[in-house]
């Protein structure tokens, strides 16, 4: 490398624009490759982006506090897109309107489960505490599970990283597991999704079907708000 | 245009759902506030419709659609996080990737059986997909 060019891949390095295009390139490739491979779930564009970017960043020697000053404006954009829930779950109102009780009952319940199984797992096979307490919101979305972590006094950054592994998993078991368990109704589907892998989990339920996603969509909102009042409740009765 | 307009409106729904959640120190967070309130006003102002109704309504619509048709992308700078704690993750992996995994079959399974069994009590009818 030239000095002119070292000089410039020095200002480049530094510049937001520089991490925000390469996320966007990353994310498209692993589409393209996604859509390539007839949507093999183990080749999740998530997955392999995130992958990917850290493999960037550890070449690179790039600060994680630099990637993001050009990452959070894709990250600023998870507010809107949970507003915008709103909208495929007002198109399935007439649906909702005869299994909202059962939904929000069973979303309860799996919100409950959720938290304590991941904990009880993670202490049992000897996580240590700030593990074990990080883990506890993993099925909630990621900025609510970070302000639920400060709460509870676990590492938010660890949290939102194990809630995008979180979604990932549930993305790429899902199909897999509702056949097992031979489940056809999408609502439940959706609830299910929902409840276990939150907005990574919704994206992958409107991929194969409008219905089911509408209502992952919703069962993402309500645990959400039911995460939100009950886990850091919750969480002191376990430590 | 349509989407230009219709983020400006999940932003201003944003927008007030944080104001509540700040004014009243709500655990909750804003945008779920601003789900609740997007919700709720569909259900309660645009139930008669008019021209100018189901032009917000079209924009919205639109823009949803953008934003939901590539939810996944905006998840991945928080997975890029975890390259700070590459260490505790080497340390701690197998109770981490099991708790992750067997968590997510036990949530999934739990929630769907509650489901299907309070359906079953309700004489809720389910909609089975043809495949």
């Amino acid at each position: 490398m030239t000095n002119t060019d070292s000089s410039i891949w020095v200002y480049l390095s530094t510049s937001p624009l520089l991490w925000l295009t390469l996320t966007l390139i990353v994310y498209s490739a692993a589409v393209q490759l996604y859509q390539w491979s007839k949507e093999n779930p183990l080749l999740n564009p998530v997955a392999i982006s995130i992958i990917s970017l850290m493999g960037i960043l550890t070449i690179t020697k790039t600060d994680y506090q630099l990637y993001f000053s050009g990452a959070q404006y894709i990250h600023f954009l998870l507010g809107p897109a949970t507003v915008a829930l709103a909208i495929p779950l007002y198109q399935q109102l007439s649906k909702l309107k005869t299994i909202w009780l059962s939904a929000t009952f069973a979303i309860t319940i799996g919100v409950v489960v959720g938290a304590l199984s991941s904990v009880f797992i993670a202490r049992w096979l000897g996580a240590d505490i700030q593990t074990q307490l990080s883990l506890s919101p993993k099925s909630v979305t990621a900025p609510v599970a970070m302000g639920i972590a400060e709460k509870i006094n676990a590492l938010p950054s660890l949290t939102a990283a194990l809630v995008v592994m979180t979604g990932i998993t549930g993305a790429l078991i899902c199909t897999k597991l509702f056949s097992l368990l031979g489940i056809k109704d999408n609502s439940v589907k959706g609830i299910a999704v929902g409840v276990a892998a939150h907005g990574i989990g919704t994206a992958r339920a409107f991929q194969l079907n409008a219905e089911m996603g509408a209502f992952s969509g919703l069962a993402m909102a309500l645990s959400t708000l039911i995460s939100a009042l009950a886990l850091p409740w919750l969480v002191t009765l376990l430590f | 245009m349509k989407i230009l307009n219709g983020l400006t409106l999940l932003l201003i729904f944003q927008l007030i759902g944080e104001a509540i959640s700040l004014y009243f120190s709500f655990s909750i967070p804003g945008p779920v506030f601003g789900l609740l309130l997007l919700f709720l006003s569909l259900l309660i102002f645009y139930r008669k419709k008019d021209a100018s109704k189901q032009q917000h309504e079209d924009a919205l619509t639109a823009s949803a659609t953008a934003i939901l048709s590539r939810l996944s992308l905006l998840f991945i700078p928080a997975g890029v996080g975890l390259i700070v704690h590459i260490n505790r993750l080497e340390s701690q992996w197998l109770p981490i990737v099991l708790s992750i995994v067997l968590g997510s079959i036990i949530t999934m399974t739990v929630t769907a059986w509650v489901m299907l069994l309070m359906n079953r009590l309700l004489k809720i009818e389910g909609s089975d997909s043809n495949d």
